[in-house]
């Protein structure tokens, strides 16, 4: 079953829902990533909050003007025009007073989503208001829907990617350095404006597939995984945008393969798994990369202490140390050195003399702050630099028998 | 109306509104000022994997386990959310943003896979609340206010947020001066002497228990709304923080007994004959509030406004 979702077996419709999946999430991604990158990921949740009033009064127009309250272009409308205010009200809050982005966020999203309630319950109370069209909306539900709300929900994701793409490049650029852009004569207001515009465009098109309480992972959880696997924002955006359409199409088709697995839900968990999977496993910047590292950094101390202490003629006391220079063949099992190890000592304690003699070098400041006790100093200084410094070194003196 | 009708029907949901409102505005005054508004807002959301584990292991919705359950999930959040920024090196938002979206995912997903059809636990309930039924049902009228056999009558809610609320004005109390220096110059209180990583996550701490005690009672919309819009509203009007304080209590106090009232009885005056979601009338109402106090509050453009 889950097989046959997967290579969009399923029906027209499931398959059409499992484009549009893929294609918002993609769009969703690629959006996110430029509020990430502009550390504004939250707003999304206002905004998407900010669309169940729009919804409900939707809905009363549609009835009072005789039409079906559940038309759903009509009803994705709405939602678009009081998210737009809802954005409106986000601006002018943190423009006009002195309150922080994330109070005004929070108050938006708070009251826009609670008149959305009262709208609700009024609608309940009216002739032809079984809501069940309009509670799906909260969490997104796939299963039973009309061939022309999958087709307007595959063209909607579409659209939404080609608008994205279109505005990809300024976008870009005011994410990675706003002064250039700004010197570069693009209007930062009118690109952020654009911006928040596609993420409207994502929350109103995913109402239905994710639901709006939970779109905002769409837009969060691809870009903050992305950023696991590249410092590159031109890639960034792209892989951010895959994470997200892989997350759309698995989730949507895991969802259509049985029932009572809600659609929103499951894309969100799909993009987790994604993340944690990043957080633990990715080069560089994942969880076990960086364990590696320090276990790498352990042992190259390690080994440096116990050259030093062999150079000095000092035993070494640390077990692990010992086991760390006979597996790299500098001493014998007891801790007693070999004739490499003999070798690599003399050299440590010699580079140790050197960066003594570099650190006491007033113009050499700069070199001596990389100093931190197991750089190589041939990494530091040039073969010219290292010749002067040798020139200080004592030099061997023959001993009196 | 006479209190034959008001005690047994409106007292005990407006009392029970209104300290949900203040137990929730008086931590929210520090996160407002910490910019930490919106763990409320992910607090509220990971309170219901909270609830629907509790109810898978326990098999009852019986309050007590639902809070317990409600306040380790919050726990985690914040934890997780923790141990994300700092692993990861993610921005807090964002780490929110992944926390709660999820938790709140496997939320639904569980509640959907699970059989809750024979209890009333469903994502619309954990959202609304359900103020309008917490009724006293023992109450004749104001006199009931004095007769013991009524009182026992109480619904155990207003017990509990009562409580909560008491704890917090206790919390808020005894570490004023801490609270207050080290929101406003962390610096300086960490030179001073104060465990300011302590202060902090205490102030989480008691956020979250409000938080999840006024859930139980109110809804999570509720629970969001009065965490940031009174506080909000109070900031712009004053520059001292004590007074910030006493003016946020006001506004969440003004807000749940007017969207109370205007839910309950406002469609009738308007001819309608059925009552909207106090919730949600609640919340509107503070953001009333808070629209008013940027137009006008004497403090709405900063130190000098």
């Amino acid at each position: 079953m889950l097989w046959q979702a997967l290579t969009l077996q399923l029906g027209y419709n499931a398959t059409l829902v499992a484009i549009g999946a893929t294609l918002l999430g993609f769009a969703a991604g690629v959006t996110g990533t430029f509020l990430f990158l502009r550390r504004r990921s939250l707003v999304s949740d206002a905004i998407s909050h900010a669309t169940l009033p729009g919804v409900g009064l939707a809905f009363i127009v549609m009835v009072a003007l005789g039409g079906d309250g559940r038309n759903l272009a009509g009803l994705l409308a709405g939602s678009a025009v009081t998210a737009a205010l809802g954005l409106l009200a986000v601006q002018w809050l943190t423009r006009r007073t002195r309150l922080a982005e994330d109070s005004a966020i929070g108050a938006v999203l708070s009251v826009f989503f609670g008149f959305g309630i009262v709208l609700l319950t009024v609608i309940q109370t009216m002739e032809s208001g079984r809501q069940a069209g309009l509670d799906g909306l909260l969490l997104g539900s796939t299963a039973g829907m009309l061939r022309s709300d999958a087709l307007l929900i595959a063209a909607g994701g579409a659209l939404t990617l080609i608008l994205t793409l279109i505005l990809r490049r300024p976008m870009i650029m005011v994410a990675f350095d706003e002064d250039y852009a700004a010197a570069r004569g693009l209007n930062i207001r009118q690109v952020d404006l654009a911006t928040m515009g596609l993420v409207m465009a994502v929350t109103v098109v995913g109402l239905k597939v994710v639901g709006l309480i939970l779109i905002v992972a769409l837009l969060i959880i691809p870009p903050v995984t992305a950023r696991f696997w590249t410092d590159r924002t031109e890639r960034v955006w792209l892989l951010s945008g895959l994470i997200g359409g892989i997350s759309g199409f698995v989730g949507a088709a895991i969802s259509a393969s049985a029932p009572a697995l809600p659609t929103g839900p499951i894309i969100v968990l799909t993009g987790f798994s994604v993340f944690a999977l990043s957080l633990f496993l990715a080069p560089n910047r994942g969880v076990l990369a960086a364990i590696l590292r320090h276990v790498a950094f352990q042992r190259r101390v390690h080994i440096r202490q116990g050259l030093l202490a062999i150079a000095q003629g000092q035993p070494i006391y640390e077990r692990y140390t010992v086991r760390l220079l006979h597996r790299a063949g500098l001493s014998r099992p007891d801790g007693v050195a070999t004739e490499a190890g003999r070798a690599r000592s003399a050299k440590a304690l010699m580079d140790e003399k050197r960066w003594e003699i570099l650190r006491a070098m007033p113009d050499q400041e700069a070199a001596a702050a990389l100093y931190d006790g197991i750089r190589p100093i041939e990494t530091v200084v040039t073969s010219d630099q290292l010749a002067e410094i040798d020139t200080y070194l004592a030099s061997p003196q023959e001993v009196s028998a | 109306m006479s209190g034959s009708e008001f005690v047994p029907l409106s007292l005990t949901p407006i009392l029970i509104g209104v300290c949900a409102a203040i137990a929730c505005a008086l931590p929210g005054n520090f996160l407002v000022l910490r910019r930490q508004a919106l763990i409320g807002d992910a607090i509220s959301h990971v309170v219901l994997p909270g609830i629907v584990v509790a109810f898978l292991i326990t098999g009852t919705v019986a309050a007590w386990p639902m809070m317990i359950g409600a306040a380790v999930a919050a726990l985690l959040a914040v934890a997780l959310i923790e141990a994300i920024r700092r692993l990861g090196g993610i921005e807090p938002g964002a780490a929110m943003g992944v926390v709660f979206t999820t938790m709140f995912a496997g939320g639904v997903l569980l509640l959907e896979r699970s059989d809750t059809s024979s209890v009333h636990l469903d994502v619309e309930h954990a959202l609304m609340g359900n103020l309008e039924s917490l009724i006293w049902l023992d109450a004749f009228g104001w006199h009931s206010l004095l007769d013991p056999v009524a009182l026992a009558g109480l619904p155990p809610e207003l017990m509990r947020i009562f409580l909560t609320l008491l704890g917090v004005i206790a919390f808020v109390w005894l570490l004023w001066r801490p609270l207050k220096i080290s929101t406003f110059d962390e610096g300086f209180a960490r030179v001073m002497g104060m465990p300011t990583n302590l202060i902090g996550l205490s102030l989480v701490g008691v956020s979250a228990l409000a938080a999840v005690a006024a859930f139980d009672a109110v809804g999570s919309i509720i629970v969001i709304a009065m965490f940031i819009c009174p506080p909000a509203a109070a900031r712009l009007m004053t520059n001292r923080l004590g007074a910030q304080v006493g003016w946020s209590v006001a506004f969440a106090a003004l807000s749940a007994v007017l969207g109370y009232v205007l839910a309950g009885y406002g469609p009738l005056w308007l001819g309608a004959r059925d009552s909207v979601s106090a919730a949600g009338m609640i919340a509107t109402v503070s953001g009333i509030i808070l629209g008013l106090a940027a137009l006008f509050g004497p403090a709405r453009g900063g130190a000098q406004g």
